[in-house]
């Protein structure tokens, strides 16, 4: 490669910049643009002419102004030390970006993504003379109490070990290996964002993705590898139900990308996480976590980049054999950011404006997830490794209107779709996953999983309650006309029970410390014992006891009240109220026979 | 904006090649940074400024803000007045009242700057950002108790024409209170596009209510120049950031009406025949308005804050309208009017249902408010809604369709609205708000509270008639 290519700028608009006398750049390559240095992505090549987008703010710079090209693509750092950190959109740790420029953001700064100081305790699990090829394990080092980061053979190297740093403590940027074609490794390599990592192939996936939310655990599960969406309008709940899940799911690493949204937000997330302890390990949340950030008034070229800073991330522990979920919050920033620069560079717009290649771009992201087998050499010593990644991608659709192009886009590469409902936010209903609109293509995928490790009868109680909820639907029709009245009581014993999965099981308190988080065991069991109420009620009704004489019995609110049950321990109660019930139902029996 | 240095000699320029709407377009785009802020020198002697947007080596577009009217092309000579647009910061501003661009026009003495600063502002870095948790006791019982406002928020209000968005700010500027707390406080009021007897309005209650001397006012009318419009959140943002975050005052920043402004942003957009958004409005519309709501907010070891009330219109009461929309999903909630409880004499005329308040839950609970406060606030915000759907159904099939329980939750609903929501213009403290809601529920039978904790509906639970409420 010759030395770097210079231009000149000659055109500034907004977040796009146009540099003459670029010949020989090529696309997606990094440029510097101006005396401040500002970073920017070629987008579009015209002769000698190239066109950017900028990911710092543009104003006050002249035409003229240097522009210099440093032939790489964007590129994130990957090594031990990710994890806890939290990065804007490329890769700039926000702590470090405090630190040179204060509590406002200025720019032209750069930043180490990694700590090259810090040294790890490095175990080598390879021997001089063993052959290794990409993603093999070299050795590990404990990146936090609770997780061995194990470091790999970068993509496209392999060779014999020709000598391997012996058990000790080392930082990132010493020589760990080195190969007999004379290549060193050390712990951290680069990796172009845009490109997926490689992988052998993709697994059929068969173990869900549990959320610890009732509503999506039980009616619309997605699997470890799957994708979901969350559209909603604004106030309908994406981000609480984001960082829920971000806190209870049972992946390895967390990536959350708040890309294009509230600062706030993000202040709460910082705030919150470090305080709270992962449900897999005990140790702090912050420690499987990844946050990268792009609040809304950051540069909107960034937030293209932060979603893929943030994907790539993701993939790189995956190949290390982890379970990892990212959460986009939310992509149609990132779209609406592909819709300005589209506009910038005066291309022919789709629909509502969106670039004609949204929907192209939207699922080579959603692609990118999946389960895995990881690259390896696989032998008689060493077995295949899998590795999953899930996506979960909010959504923000203008007017709350799910037919916007965004929408439609990812409804059509994901797995989940958790349709957020502003009416069920607006009477506090929350998570506001409408049952109706949302669905999985996951479930059945994983009636297996869930017939062997689920509470007992988990499909058969899930049907009686979709049905149930059906019924309600149609139901709710009628009365709209003739009110609830002229309804029978069997009929209006269903309209009740549904009232009740509505208020008990599908809704879930973010902010209650015993039902923020809903095990398997809870949620298996909250569902049985309404499930149980409603089958006896419904014989007591047979029998001829008065509808309003079993709504009025304390222990319809015994059941009502399981909910405020914590996880732990939750069953004992449960078969407590369980057997109240049976006990009251054929009381009330026995007393109209 | 800085006063005009007397006569500063600059080189000029006479090469404006075209003028369309607000804009005009030089034909040399090299001379200038773009954000820049130029002198236009008419024939006549007038000067006019303008904002560089955009520059590329065969043409310049710039922004004018006191309108194209009269400017020539040959004529107009063009020169460089300040590399990007300032604001001087000093704490003097206080009191003081200026126009859209921050040039004083009370006809008192010019601000001897401080500081000079960008209006354009930069954005707080995500990790200096400290969690909003001081409860703000606006007086305004369907604020307090279910969209509690917090110090460093930023709330919107979202209003219809005709409705009283302005005198419910001026009831929480003149009524908010932080609990035990005496500090300092400034409102930095921006008007967009006013009206006279609007703006009259705010500043006369400001006087009145004796905050004349803790308001910094920024003030566009209707009838001045629209593209000084976008200048006025920004300079009145610039000197809320240096009050809050270098003098330690606590700011509360009045923006009203953002309507206005995204229609001039619209109309610039349309100038410089940018492709159109949903309904015409630039697609840029979210990144330019959070640019603006993004400037509230607490910042770690720092002891002022800048909380945001912006207040708009919304086009024909439409919520899924382009200006609410994307208000809504850059801001931390919205307080939203409704006209039929307007119509009905309901003050303020609060529609709590599309009500929110994001960060509530750091400025309610134990040591704040009551332990109890957000469960409480669910019962009532669910029974509410469900009260309100009873009253849609009694619409259709009568009142004696209507089973038993339903009659209690219409009960509810109509008192709900009657005396939670219109409590008229009296300042309700949190604990009358608690009181009423737990009278209201008594409304209702005691095992329908299940959204509380049973300890809870014990302690405080009482049957209650319709009587009780006259």
């Amino acid at each position: 490669m010759q030395g770097p290519i210079i231009g000149k700028l000659s055109r500034i608009s907004g977040p796009m910049i146009a540099a003459d006398g670029m010949l020989g750049v090529g696309m997606g390559e990094i440029v510097r643009v101006g005396k401040m240095g500002l970073m920017g992505e070629v987008i579009r090549i015209d002769g000698e002419t190239v066109y950017a987008q900028v990911y710092e703010d543009t104003s006050g710079m002249y035409l003229g102004e240097p522009v210099e090209s440093l032939g790489t693509p964007l590129s994130v750092e990957l090594g031990p030390g990710l994890l806890g950190m939290t990065y804007d959109g490329i890769q700039r740790p926000l702590i470090t970006l405090q630190k040179s420029s204060g509590d406002f953001i200025a720019r032209g700064l750069t930043a180490e993504p990694l700590d090259y100081v810090r040294k790890w305790a490095w175990t080598p699990t390879v021997k001089v003379g063993d052959s290794v090829t990409t993603g093999d394990f070299l050795g590990n080092v404990p990146e936090t109490e609770f997780l061995k980061h194990y470091v790999m053979v970068p993509p496209n190297i392999s060779g014999k070990i020709a000598s391997i740093a012996g058990t000790g403590e080392y930082n990132i940027h010493e020589t760990i290996a080195t190969l007999d074609n004379g290549t060193q490794l050390t712990m951290t390599h680069k990796w172009p964002v845009k490109r997926p990592r490689p992988f052998r192939r993709k697994l059929p996936a068969v173990t869900p993705f549990i959320t610890g939310q009732r509503v999506l655990d039980m009616l619309f599960p997605v699997v470890l590898g799957g994708s979901a969406i969350v559209p909603g309008g604004f106030g309908a709940g994406k981000t609480v139900v984001e960082q829920q899940i971000s806190k209870f799911c049972n992946a390895d690493i967390i990536v959350y990308v708040g890309c294009g949204e509230r600062g706030n937000e993000m202040a709460d997330v910082l705030d919150e996480f470090p305080h709270l302890t992962d449900p897999k390990t005990g140790g702090p949340l912050m420690n499987r976590t990844i946050l990268v950030v792009n609040t809304s008034n950051m540069p909107v070229a960034a937030r293209e980049a932060s979603v893929y800073t943030g994907i790539t991330l993701a993939e790189y522990y995956r190949d290390q054999g982890y379970d990892v979920a990212m959460m986009a919050d939310s992509t149609s920033r990132w779209a609406e950011a592909l819709r300005e620069i589209s506009s910038r560079l005066e291309e022919m717009p789709g629909e509502e404006g969106y670039p004609t290649y949204l929907s192209a771009r939207l699922a080579d992201f959603y692609e990118r997830t999946g389960r895995i087998e990881c690259l390896s050499t696989v032998n008689d010593t060493q077995a295949m490794r899998h590795g999953s990644l899930t996506l979960v991608g909010a959504v923000s659709p203008a007017g709350g209107d799910f037919s916007e192009p965004v929408t439609q886009n990812s409804m059509r590469v994901s797995g989940g779709f958790w349709a957020l409902d502003a009416k069920l936010a607006y009477s506090r209903h929350y998570p506001s996953v409408n049952w109706n609109q949302s669905y999985s293509l996951y479930f059945k995928e994983l009636q297996p999983w869930f017939r062997e490790n689920a509470p007992k009868g988990w499909p058969e109680r899930r049907q009686q309650a979709v049905d149930l909820l059906q019924k309600d639907t149609e139901l709710q029709e009628i009365v709209q006309l003739v009110g609830p009245d002229a309804l029978q009581d069997q009929e209006r014993l269903i309209l009740e029970i549904s009232r009740m999965i509505k208020e008990v099981f599908l809704q879930q308190n973010a902010y209650s410390d015993d039902d923020a988080y809903s095990s398997l065991e809870k949620t298996g069991g909250l569902l049985e014992a309404l499930m149980i109420f409603y089958e006896e009620s419904q014989q007591a009704v047979q029998k001829g006891v008065h509808l309003t004489t079993i709504l009025r019995h304390p222990s319809r609110e015994e059941v009502a009240r399981l909910r405020e049950i914590n996880s732990n321990g939750f069953m004992t109660k449960q078969k407590v109220v369980v057997d109240q019930v049976k006990a009251a139902m054929q009381g009330l029996i026995a007393a109209a026979v | 904006m800085s006063e005009p240095e007397s006569d500063l000699l600059q080189k000029e320029y006479w090469d404006l090649k075209y003028i369309t709407g607000p804009l005009v377009f030089l034909s040399n785009g090299g001379r200038f940074p773009t954000g820049a802020i130029l002198d236009l020198t008419l024939e006549n002697g007038q000067v006019r400024q303008g904002q560089v947007l955009e520059a590329t080596t065969t043409h310049a577009v710039v922004q004018i803000l006191q309108g194209t009217q009269g400017i020539d092309i040959k004529g107009t000579a063009v020169s460089l007045r300040d590399e990007a647009a300032k604001m001087a910061c000093s704490v003097d501003v206080i009191g003081r009242r200026f126009n859209g661009t921050g040039i004083p026009i009370d006809g008192l003495a010019p601000i001897v700057a401080d500081e000079e600063r960008e209006i354009g502002g930069s954005a707080i870095n995500p990790v200096s950002r400290d969690k909003p948790n001081d409860f703000i006791e606006t007086g305004v019982s369907a604020i307090d108790g279910f969209n509690t406002l917090v110090r460093g928020q930023k709330l919107p209000v979202f209003s219809g024409s005709g409705l009283p968005a302005n005198e419910l700010a001026n009831m929480i500027v003149q009524q908010s209170r932080v609990r035990g707390d005496d500090e300092e406080f400034v409102v930095i009021f921006a008007s967009m596009g006013l009206t006279a007897r609007e703006a009259d309005y705010f500043l006369r209650s400001f006087e009145e209510g004796g905050q004349g001397s803790r308001v910094v006012a920024f003030m566009n009318k209707a009838d001045d120049p629209a593209i000084e419009r976008l200048f006025a959140p920004r300079c009145a943002l610039t000197v809320a950031e240096y009050l809050a975050f270098e003098k330690g005052y606590q700011v509360l920043v009045v923006l009203t009406d953002m309507t206005s402004y995204c229609e001039t942003l619209r109309q610039i957009s349309s100038a410089r025949e940018e492709i159109p958004g949903r309904r015409g409005y630039p697609g840029y519309m979210y990144t330019d308005l959070s640019t603006i709501y993004e400037r509230a907010g607490r910042i770690v070891g720092k002891k002022g804050s800048i909380t945001q009330i912006p207040i708009l219109t919304m086009p024909d009461d439409d919520i899924t309208h382009p200006i609410p929309d994307l208000t809504g999903y850059i801001t931390e909630g919205q307080i939203v009017l409704g006209r039929g409880l307007h119509r009905q004499g309901v003050f303020p005329p609060v529609d709590i249902l599309p009500c929110l308040s994001r960060l509530m839950n750091n400025g309610i609970g134990k040591g704040r408010t009551q332990p109890w406060h957000r469960e409480w606030a669910n019962q009532l915000y669910a029974s509410y809604a469900r009260g309100r759907d009873v009253r849609k159904l009694m619409a259709i099939v009568g009142e004696d369709a209507l089973t038993e329980i339903d009659k209690n939750y219409l009960r509810f609903a109509i008192n709900f609205e009657k005396f939670m929501v219109g409590q008229g213009e009296r300042r309700r403290d949190i604990d009358g708000t608690f009181e009423l809601g737990w009278k209201l529920m008594g409304l209702l039978p005691r095992q329908e509270l299940t959204r509380i904790k049973r300890e809870t509906v014990e302690q405080f639970y009482k049957e209650t008639t319709n009587a009780d409420f006259h």
